[in-house]
C-alpha cells in the first residue's frame, strides 16, 4: 500500500501534471469540441418539454423550470464526466497501461490529474450556458443561500468522485473482458434514465423515479441538480450528500479493489 | 574487473505464459465458452545471472528467445513464475516507488512522449513524477540535448519528429531521473547506421557517467561489439552463455579472418592452397585460418600472393550468433552447439561454459 505517501507525492505532482494536462487539451481543442457537440441530448428535452409545458405545467415543472433543470443538467454533466473507461481500455489493450506502470505515481492519481487538467477548458466552454441559465432562469437558482450553496459545491466534488470510481471499476474490467466498452454502454443508457440526464426524476414513472432515488445515479446527477434549481429542501439535500458520500466510499473500495486485481492479472499474462 | 554490489541478481528465474488454445470451428467455440482449453509457453527458464555497477551487457538471443519477458520482469511489468529477482535491492514486481525511480525501461517499439506535445513537455511531466529538483534536471536535460545534438527539436510537437529524433528525445525521458540501472530494449531498432552509432556513443557515456549498469538487447550486432563486453546469450528462455563477447566469439568461431588486398587478380585456387576462402571479390580475398597457423598463414600469403594490405580479424558476431541458433528452429537448443565446441567444459545439460572472470558473477 503506498497509497498515502502515493497521495503526498501526487499532491506536490499536480501542479506540473495540471499545466501537461492543459496544454494536452489545448492540443486536442478541435476533438474536444466535436465532443461536446455530441452531448446535446439535454437540449433536445429541453425543447420537447418546453413546447408541452406551453400548454400549462407538468407537476411542479414550468416552462422557465425546464429551462433551468436542462441547461443546469448539461452544465453539471460536462463538469463531472470523464473518459477514463475509454482510455483505460485502450490503454490496458495496447499496453501503454505499461509505461504508466513504470512511473512512481499511481497511474490513477495521474489520470485524475489528467481530468482535472481539462476543467478549466470545460468552465470555458459551459460559460455561456451558465450566462443563458442566469439571464432566463436566474431566479431559480437556489445557491443564493450559503447553505445550499456549500451542499451544491460537495455535491459537485462528489459527484465528480462518485463518477471517477465508478468509471475506474468499469474500465478495470478491460482486464478481465474484450467487451468492457458494451458494459460501459449499458451503463450511459442507464445513467441517462436514472440519473435525471434526459427526464427529471419526479417526471419518471412511480417505481422507476423510487428505484432511481435510491441508486447511485441519483448522486451523480440529479442530486446536485435538483439542489441547485431549489428542487430538494435543504434537509432532503443534507440527507442526500450524506448517501452520496456513502457510495463514493463503497465505490471506491469497489473500483480500487477491482483495479488492484486486474493489475495483478495484468502483470501475470503480459505487460 | 570484479564488481563490489551487483545491481541486478536473478537466480532461477522461470516465466511460464498461460495461452488459451482455441481450436477453428464454430463447435469448438461454443465448447470453449465453458472449457477454454490452455497450453502453457515456457518463455523464460532457470535463469540465473548479475549485473554489477558500471557494466554494459548484451543480451543476446534469436526472436522469441525470451529477452523482452526477462527485461519486463526486471522492471517489475511482469511477475515471475519462479526464481529470485532483486534489482538495485528491491523485488522488482512490487514496483516500489523508491525502486522505479532507479530504473528505465526502454523499448524501441513503445514510446512514452506525449504525441501532440513537444519532448520538454513530457520531460515536466516526469520531473515532476519522479520528484526531480528543478536544478537537478535542467542540467541533466542540457546535458543529454547537447550530447544527443536535438537542442531545437525538443520544443516541436513530437508527432512532427523523425522516428530517430523521437528515439533521441525519447532516451532523455528515460534517464532524466538519472536511473541506475537502464534496461534497453532494441534502442536502435529502425535507425540509420550514422543514428545508431550516436544512440551508441549516448548510451556508453551515460554508463561511464553515472555507472550505470546496462542491459540491453539488439538484433545489430555492432551495437552490442561496440558497446557490450560481456554479452548473456539465451535461447529458448534458457541460458547458453554468460561471459567475454570475444571469448564466445573465439569458442564458437575459433578461426581469424585473414583479410587480403591483392594488386592484380589471380586464380581462386592459389587462394584455397593457403587457407579456406571465405569470399574473393574485387581484389580482396578473406580467408579463415586456425590461430595456431596465422602466423605460418601470413607469411606464406605475403611470399607467394602481391598483397598490398592485411588485415586479421576475428569473424563479424552475426556469423557467432548465426552459427550458435543455426539449429533453433530444429528445435535443438543452441546450448548444445556451444556445448559441442572445443574448450567447452561443462557437462551438455548445463553448458554454462564461460561464466568468466570478468562477468561479475
Ligand atoms: N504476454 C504473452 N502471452 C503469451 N506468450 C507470450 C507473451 N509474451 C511473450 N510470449 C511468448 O514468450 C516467448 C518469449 O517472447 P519474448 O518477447 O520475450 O522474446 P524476445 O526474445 O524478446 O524476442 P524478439 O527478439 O523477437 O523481441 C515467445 O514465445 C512469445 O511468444
Ligand atoms: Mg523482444
Amino acid at each position: 500500500m503506498h497509497i498515502l505517501s502515493d497521495a503526498r507525492r501526487a499532491v506536490r505532482a499536480y501542479p506540473t501534471l495540471l499545466r501537461v494536462g492543459l496544454s494536452e487539451v489545448v492540443a486536442y481543442r478541435a476533438e474536444f469540441i466535436v465532443w461536446i457537440l455530441t452531448t446535446n441530448m439535454p437540449f433536445v428535452m429541453l425543447a420537447i418539454w418546453h413546447a408541452v409545458a406551453a400548454d400549462g405545467p407538468v407537476g411542479r415543472f414550468g416552462q422557465k423550470d425546464f429551462v433551468a433543470y436542462y441547461l443546469a443538467g448539461w452544465v453539471i454533466r460536462l463538469l463531472t464526466s470523464t473518459w477514463l473507461v475509454w482510455e483505460l481500455s485502450m490503454e490496458i489493450r495496447d499496453g501503454t497501461l505499461s509505461a504508466r506502470l513504470l512511473r512512481p505515481l499511481h497511474p490513477l492519481f495521474a489520470f485524475s490529474a489528467q481530468h482535472l487538467a481539462a476543467l478549466p477548458m470545460r468552465v470555458l466552454i459551459v460559460t455561456p450556458v451558465v450566462t443563458a441559465l442566469v439571464w432566463f432562469a436566474g431566479d431559480r437558482l437556489a445557491i443564493r443561500d450559503p447553505r445550499v450553496l456549500v451542499i451544491f459545491l460537495a455535491a459537485m466534488v462528489g459527484a465528480w468522485l462518485l463518477i471517477f470510481f465508478t468509471m475506474v471499476l468499469l474500465g478495470s474490467l478491460s482486464f478481465f473482458l474484450e467487451s468492457a466498452i458494451g458494459v460501459f454502454e449499458v451503463w450511459l443508457a442507464l445513467f441517462a434514465v436514472l440519473s435525471g440526464y434526459l427526464v427529471p426524476l419526479e417526471l419518471l414513472p412511480g417505481w422507476v423515479g423510487r428505484v432511481a432515488r435510491l441508486s447511485p445515479f441519483d448522486s451523480m446527477l440529479s442530486f446536485p441538480l435538483e439542489t441547485l434549481i431549489g428542487l430538494r429542501d435543504l434537509g432532503t439535500a443534507t440527507r442526500d450528500l450524506c448517501t452520496q458520500w456513502a457510495y463514493i466510499a463503497t465505490m471506491a473500495v469497489f473500483g480500487l479493489s477491482v483495479w488492484r486485481r486486474g493489475v495483478r492479472r495484468y502483470v501475470a499474462f503480459g505487460g | 574487473m570484479s564488481y563490489a554490489r551487483p545491481l541486478v541478481e536473478v537466480h532461477g528465474l522461470s516465466k511460464t505464459f498461460r495461452v488459451h488454445k482455441r481450436a477453428p470451428g464454430v463447435l469448438a467455440a461454443l465448447r470453449s465458452v465453458f472449457h477454454r482449453p490452455t497450453e502453457s509457453v515456457n518463455a523464460v527458464q532457470d535463469l540465473s545471472f548479475t549485473i554489477g555497477e558500471g557494466e554494459r551487457v548484451g543480451f543476446l538471443g534469436p526472436n522469441g528467445a525470451g529477452k523482452t519477458t526477462t527485461l519486463k520482469i526486471l522492471a517489475g511489468l511482469l511477475h515471475p513464475t519462479a526464481g529470485q529477482i532483486t534489482v538495485a535491492g528491491f523485488l522488482p514486481f512490487r514496483r516500489d516507488p523508491a525502486f522505479l525511480k532507479q530504473i528505465t525501461l526502454v523499448m524501441g517499439q513503445k514510446q512514452q512522449l506525449l504525441w501532440d506535445l513537444p519532448p520538454t513537455e513530457t520531460y515536466a511531466m516526469n520531473r515532476a513524477l519522479y520528484e526531480v529538483p528543478r536544478a537537478q534536471a535542467d542540467e541533466t536535460i542540457a546535458e543529454l540535448v547537447a550530447l544527443l545534438e536535438i537542442g531545437d527539436l525538443v520544443n516541436k510537437p513530437t508527432r512532427q519528429l523523425s522516428l530517430g529524433e523521437r528515439m533521441k528525445c525519447e532516451l532523455v525521458a528515460a534517464l532524466l531521473h538519472r536511473p541506475r540501472v537502464l534496461f534497453l530494449d532494441e534502442p536502435t531498432i529502425g535507425l540509420d547506421v550514422s543514428m545508431q552509432a550516436k544512440m551508441r556513443a549516448f548510451i556508453r557515456h551515460y554508463n561511464e557517467r553515472f555507472a550505470a549498469a546496462v542491459l540491453l538487447t539488439s538484433h545489430y550486432m555492432d551495437d552490442v561489439t561496440a558497446l557490450c563486453p560481456r554479452v548473456i546469450v539465451i535461447d529458448q528462455g534458457r541460458l547458453v552463455y554468460d561471459g567475454d563477447l570475444k571469448a564466445l566469439v573465439r569458442r564458437v568461431r575459433p578461426d581469424k579472418r585473414l583479410t587480403l588486398r591483392l594488386s592484380a587478380p589471380i586464380d581462386r585456387r592459389l587462394l584455397d592452397q593457403i587457407a579456406p576462402v571465405v569470399s574473393y571479390e574485387g581484389g580482396q580475398a578473406v580467408l579463415s585460418v586456425p590461430p595456431e597457423r596465422l602466423n605460418a598463414t601470413v607469411q606464406n600469403a605475403l611470399a607467394t600472393l602481391s598483397v598490398v594490405d592485411l588485415a586479421v580479424e576475428d569473424p563479424p558476431l552475426e556469423e557467432v550468433m548465426r552459427e550458435l541458433f543455426k539449429n533453433a528452429h530444429a528445435g535443438t537448443p543452441a546450448a548444445a552447439a556451444v556445448a559441442s565446441t572445443p574448450g567447452a567444459g561443462a557437462s551438455a545439460t548445463r553448458p554454462l561454459l564461460a561464466t568468466d572472470p570478468g562477468s561479475g558473477s
